[in-house]
């Protein structure tokens, strides 16, 4: 131990930088560093704001129900349709997707957690301290009313006085930390944590989707990043990057904002692509068709996703050679998803289907999304779109793609994977009802939209005059959205009775699917240290294929049963990451900047005091391993965190983890 | 100790490379989006500069190549403090550590200064889209060189308490990966910002 | 201790660092250019030539200090790829962003 220094010899922790050991209760999920945990917190976190997201969805509808509505005012609908969207694209969608990426990218990989588990915990803090600053400004009377676009100089100090868009230029910034802290970890996960034998070209779809998204969201935040900076500046100290009486181009926004906006819908619709092409195989009992086109199709995506931005901008003025070229290139995007479409139904073909919740909802996205995508083909003929644009035809069509393509896709995930996360399974019965109640409500709700558009409703407006034709479908619309919330709402009476029910039964077992991925090695729940064994990868679909094989005859037989391939979750000697309090605290921190940027910058210090007491705490704690053969590096790396460490235990030979 | 560098320097990883190392050159990628949204917000906007003055008329060549110059001899002895810890001469890392960081703070001093005459001269943050593109520009990577001195401190104090050894360099590397990514920057500033000739009024 | 050490050397890959006086060349061309980038502000030279130039001459720079101080030209070329990645798309995106701005016909 001569050539390492540690600050805390074995057995005598350092004060206050002691890691916090073996707690359960709150205290456990607070200093948490374990990425299943905190998968489990950003989904119930994204579910609360979906609640949010979704009463405000409903306060819209009601509002436009009938001509002339008096249920808000003009102030308050901006204020509700902006932050209906906020919610739903920033704390409802992007931290569901993050909720599966996080519990299951490891353990689809392989790995026992992700390479940073600290920084992991400290995203998800960040996300709850941005979603909550933003929300606080429902009760503090000035919401953001900008919509979720935010077009300057609209939303500059002239025509937003109050402070809504100064919650709003925070709470993304604060959010954006985390997706970006969140994206590294996770590239650095994938690329360096993966089991022995899992080459790149073997990881599921679902894998390689999150791992393009992690990708969009490293270079789209930077992006979006320096708009709400300009933004921020702008408002707070009278720069002039808006300012048209200066000379400014309010047009620089729009582009900042959209060149992030664009890769921000591929980067909601990706993962719930990824879902689907893992349950779709299983319930069709086929491999996934095409997986190298899966895979390039999403690549493919990820890079032409950033040449189409000005699809946004159509009618902004940019100019004829700039509308024809983003509109070829907005054409062109259509071909990867399609072929993504051909391959899920070139997979279901042939194949011996079972209709479970999570196939009909994986049937959902597919049929959905092609309806969405087929909007969206028509707005990139520009001409067209200029009728288009800023109607309901538009509304019609992102509501499609995300609602019918990114959020069944996610309750699909949810059917699929509940068994995993919680050791048993939904009830299908109530499931169906749940599906039903939602794909019926939303096709009433959104399907009208692509009329009304086409009649000439305008988004963006907190009431119609009668006698434009547009009061049926808009009852018709609002109808059909109390729906999806009967269907949101046997979602969650499923969840309850299930858990319920649950207590007296017996668990459901392993692999209840009879699936493929590596995730179903494990035990259901998963255990804390995920595999007794790290896994040795041969091929793709590996599960899949312990389990069955090839006779002389070519048919698939099974070869061993589930009992006998998956572990048991017996090992105990597995060392794992320690827990941590800093990420939690340095989390405390931002809304406290955020708050004192907006009304005085003497609320600043505390926050600022907690972020620098957060990293110095960070760097300085014990490693998880005092003992072991490694010190403590003064930039508080984790990447012995657990995966490489040995045992703090008896001191056995305990294996390495090796992760090559 | 074998598991000791082994696992420093990334084996048992599946690229071979160390995390941390990875992380820094992740992280370096997003920064180019960062630096390149802003740098096109500067270009876009350095011909409008309403009644204050254009850059062409304010900008001091001479005196701000001295100060480039100063940031990117500090890239050198960032590396000879590194080059210095993987020899395990740890006197000689703590005195290129100090001189990176004094460097630093001269380019840092060096924009102050730049600053406040420009101030002076009737260029103020709020002047016009080009002086508050340029501010805002300049600001920013005044904001990380900043940050990389306080990195460097902390190095000095870590070295100071014994506490980086030889074994420790990759976290040498990693802070002077920052620095180096800061110089970089600066170099396309420097010479798309002020070398390029620039609008007159 | 000595087997640490030769651990670190051997892990390295055999790839040598370069020497100090190595490092202090690269800094002498550095410098060097530099000294003629900022020249051009001292002679009248049209636009058209000292433009190309000048871009010529801080990609160099840009490429020197990453090959040789971040080391890139040593270790893994999935560093570069991060790196070039980043700069590429960047690139792209803003010069996409210049050209509909029209910055490159009325700058």
């Amino acid at each position: 131990m001569s050539d390492t220094i540690e600050l805390a010899a074995p057995g005598r922790p350092l004060g206050v930088y002691t890691r916090p050991r073996g707690n359960t209760g709150w205290r456990d999920w607070i200093t948490t560093v374990d990425h299943k945990k905190i998968g489990i917190l950003y989904g119930a976190t994204a579910m609360f704001f979906f609640g949010i997201g979704g009463l405000e969805a409903l306060l819209i509808r009601l509002q436009l129900a009938t001509p002339d509505g008096t249920v808000m005012g003009a102030d308050t609908y901006n204020r509700v349709f902006t932050m209906h969207g906020l919610t739903m694209v920033f704390m409802v969608i992007m931290p569901l997707a993050a909720a599966f990426a996080n519990y299951l990218l490891p353990l689809q990989i392989g790995a026992r957690d992700v390479a940073f588990p600290r920084l992991n915990a400290l995203s998800y803090w960040v996300f709850l301290a941005g979603g909550l600053f933003l929300n606080m400004s429902w009760l503090l009377g000035d919401a953001p009313d900008g919509g979720w676009f935010a077009y300057a100089p609209n939303t500059g100090v002239i025509f937003s006085p109050g402070h809504g868009m100064d919650y709003y230029v925070l709470g993304l910034q604060i959010m954006g930390i985390a997706s970006l802290v969140s994206a590294m970890n996770l590239i650095v996960t994938v690329l360096n944590m993966r089991a022995p034998g899992m080459t790149l070209f073997k990881m599921p779809v679902m894998t390689w989707m999150i791992l393009v998204v992690q990708f969009l969201l490293l270079f789209a935040v930077p992006v979006i990043t320096v708009a709400l900076f300009l933004l921020m500046f702008d408002r707070n100290f009278g720069a002039n990057f808006f300012n048209p009486e200066m000379g400014a181009d309010p047009l620089l926004w729009q582009h900042l904002f959209w060149i992030f906006g664009h890769p921000e819908v591929y980067i909601l619709i990706l993962p719930s692509f990824g879902i689907i092409s893992e349950v779709i195989p299983t319930f069709s009992r086929k491999p996934l068709f095409g997986y190298p086109f899966m895979v390039f199709s999403g690549i493919a995506i990820g890079f032409m996703g950033w040449g189409v931005w000005a699809h946004h901008m159509f009618v902004s003025g940019i100019g004829p050679i700039s509308v024809a070229a983003f509109s070829m290139s907005t054409m062109f995007i259509a071909v990867p998803t399609g072929v993504k479409i051909l391959n899920w139904l070139a997979t279901m073909w042939g194949g011996k289907i079972k209709f479970t919740v999570a196939m009909l909802f994986a049937f959902g996205v597919v049929s959905m999304f092609t309806i969405g995508g087929l909007s969206g083909v028509t707005h990139s003929v520009a001409p067209a779109d200029t009728q288009q644009t800023d109607t309901y035809y538009i509304v019609a069509h992102f509501h499609y793609v995300i609602f019918g393509g990114s959020l069944l896709g996610i309750f699909a995930g949810f059917y699929f994977w509940w068994p995993k996360v919680f050791g048993h399974l939904l009830s299908e019965k109530l499931g169906k009802w749940n599906f039903w109640l939602m794909i019926i409500g939303f096709n009433m709700t959104f399907g009208p939209m692509h009329i009304l558009g086409l009649q000439g409703m305008s988004r963006r407006i907190d009431s119609y005059s009668p006698g434009f034709g547009f009061e049926f479908w808009n009852m018709f619309a609002s109808i059909g959205s109390f729906i999806i919330a009967l269907g949101v709402l046997m979602f969650v009476i499923n969840v309850v009775t299930s858990a319920r029910r649950a207590r007296h039964e017996p668990p459901v077992g392993p692999d209840p699917w009879d699936a493929r991925s590596l995730e179903w090695f494990t035990p259901n729940p998963t255990p804390v240290h995920n595999f007794d064994e790290l896994i040795q990868v041969d091929s793709l679909d590996e599960f899949w294929h312990r389990k069955y094989a090839e006779d002389e005859n070519g048919r698939v037989v099974r070869v061993a049963s589930a009992e006998e391939v998956c572990q048991d979750g017996s090992a105990t000697d597995v060392h794992l990451p320690s827990p941590s309090y800093w990420p939690f605290v340095m989390a405390a921190g931002f809304p406290f900047v955020g708050f004192g940027l907006i009304y005085t910058l003497w609320i600043c210090i505390p926050g600022a005091l907690l972020i620098l007491m957060a990293i110095y705490g960070w760097i300085f704690e014990p490693t998880d391993d005092p003992d072991g053969p490694h010190g403590h590096h003064a930039d508080g790396s984790s990447d012995h965190d657990g995966t490489q460490a040995p045992s703090e235990a008896a001191g056995e030979t305990v294996e390495e983890a090796p992760v090559g | 100790m074998a598991d000791a560098a082994a696992v420093d320097h990334g084996h048992g990883t599946g690229t071979g490379l160390s995390n941390n190392k990875l992380l820094m050159w992740v992280f370096l990628g997003s920064e180019c989006l960062l630096f390149g949204g802003l740098i096109s917000t500067y270009l876009i906007y350095r011909s409008r500069y309403a009644d204050g003055p254009a850059p062409g008329d304010i900008f001091d060549i001479p005196f701000t190549s001295v100060s480039s110059f100063i940031l990117l001899m500090s890239s050198l002895t960032m590396v000879l403090s590194l080059s210095a810890l993987q020899r395990g001469d740890i006197r000689n890392n703590r005195v290129w550590l100090l001189a990176t960081a004094l460097l630093g703070s001269l380019f840092i001093g060096g924009q102050v200064y730049e600053f406040t005459t420009f101030l002076r001269e009737g260029l103020g943050y709020t002047t016009s889209p080009f002086s508050s593109a340029f501010f805002t520009l300049t600001g920013f990577h005044g904001i990380h060189v900043s940050l990389g001195i306080v990195m460097l401190v902390s190095l000095l104090i870590a070295s100071f308490r014994g506490t980086l050894t030889k074994e420790r360099s990759e976290t040498v590397e990693i802070v002077g990966l920052y620095w180096h990514f800061v110089d970089v920057v600066w170099i396309f500033i420097f010479t798309v910002i002020y070398l390029v000739p620039s609008p007159t009024s | 201790m000595n087997t640490t050490t030769q651990n670190v050397e051997a892990h390295e890959g055999g790839h040598d660092h370069p020497t100090d006086a190595k490092y202090i060349r690269v800094a002498i061309v550095l410098g060097v250019v530099t000294a003629l980038e900022v020249a051009t502000y001292f002679v009248e030279i049209p636009g058209v030539v000292v433009i190309p130039v000048l871009l010529a001459m801080m990609v160099f720079k840009f490429f020197y200090v990453a090959a040789w101080f971040m080391h890139l030209r040593f270790d893994s070329p999935m560093f570069t790829k991060f790196f070039v990645a980043g700069l590429a798309l960047a690139t792209l995106v803003y010069g996409v962003l210049l050209t509909v701005f029209e910055f490159w016909t009325k700058g």
